[in-house]
């Protein structure tokens, strides 16, 4: 039982890359820059996000967000910036325009297709 | 009429899988190209001359090159840059590095760079879009960026490289 409880924590843990010398002072902009690391993409390990890798580009990227954090940049206004300079790779949520409309239309279509199938044959 | 909506679906999906499965996942496209160059500061290496961001405009077509001595690849492409260097300039970003070892580095393999300058924390480098080493950047008459190469410039590289430089 303690091992599959041991186990089970162990899944659900969140094992963040963050190091202590990165940590903001004031708690309250360092729950914005973990916010924001959540949101973009580590452009080496491109499953993890800049949280959550030890590439050396998502230090570089976590230690930016801090800095502009510490200078009075808005959320936006960080994502904004680095979106600039790598595309929208480094989202993971990649913004709603005519060339993505595709990514967000699809999956609504396909449920919507299979509703359809399923209700139509119970009919 | 069924089979045909079914078949326009599965065309859908069957081009989107032949168009996703060609692209490369471990490269990054840049997204500065046909933009201006951004701006950007570096520290002094030594006695050789410092690169900043006046010296892209001048008008001619030149290279940016970003590396590190302890990178690998960008030894590998150090005689190519040697060779481009006859025909244009090249301009050096050393990412992360110490000066005593670039010195030692453009000693040892020649200096294929007209001016340089050392990116100690990678701000530069994100301000250009950088995520690995070694990365070069085509530049154009205007200041804009033309093309990136990502990885290093291998010899078989080299006419492609030069085909843009014309």
């Amino acid at each position: 039982m303690k091992t599959i409880l041991i186990i089970i924590l162990l899944l659900y843990s969140q094992v963040q890359s963050v190091e202590p010398d990165e940590i903001l002072a004031n708690q309250e902009l360092e729950n914005v820059a973990r916010i924001i690391g959540k949101e973009l993409r580590c452009l080496v390990c491109q499953n993890e996000d800049i949280e959550n890798s030890n590439a050396d580009i998502a230090r570089d990227l976590r230690m930016l967000v801090r800095k502009m954090l510490l200078e009075g940049k808005t959320k936006d206004e960080i994502i904004s910036y680095i979106h600039s300079r790598y595309g929208d790779f480094v989202l993971f949520n990649p913004p709603v325009r005519f060339d993505t409309s595709f990514l967000w239309i699809l999956p609504v279509f396909f449920l919507m297709l299979l509703c359809y199938t399923f209700f139509r044959k119970k009919h | 009429m069924k089979y045909l909506f079914l078949l326009i679906i599965m065309s859908s999906i069957g081009f989107m899988f032949y168009k996703g499965l060609k692209i490369d996942p471990s490269v990054v496209p840049s997204n500065l190209i046909d933009k201006q160059t951004p701006n950007f500061q570096l520290k002094k290496v030594g006695k050789y001359p410092l690169f900043d961001p006046n010296d892209l405009t001048k008008q001619e077509i030149k290279i940016v090159n970003f590396f590190a001595t302890w990178c690998g690849p960008c030894k590998v492409e150090h005689p190519q840059l040697m060779e481009l260097s006859n025909s244009f300039r090249i301009y050096g970003i050393a990412k992360k590095d110490n000066s005593k070892d670039i010195i030692k580095w453009l000693r040892s393999y020649g200096n294929p760079f007209d001016k340089l300058g050392l990116d100690n924390d990678g701000i530069s480098s994100i301000e250009w879009g950088v995520y690995g080493l070694p990365e070069t950047f085509i530049i154009n008459k205007d200041n804009k960026i033309l093309y990136k190469h990502i990885g290093p410039i291998m010899k078989n590289d080299l006419e492609k490289i030069y085909s843009i430089l014309k």
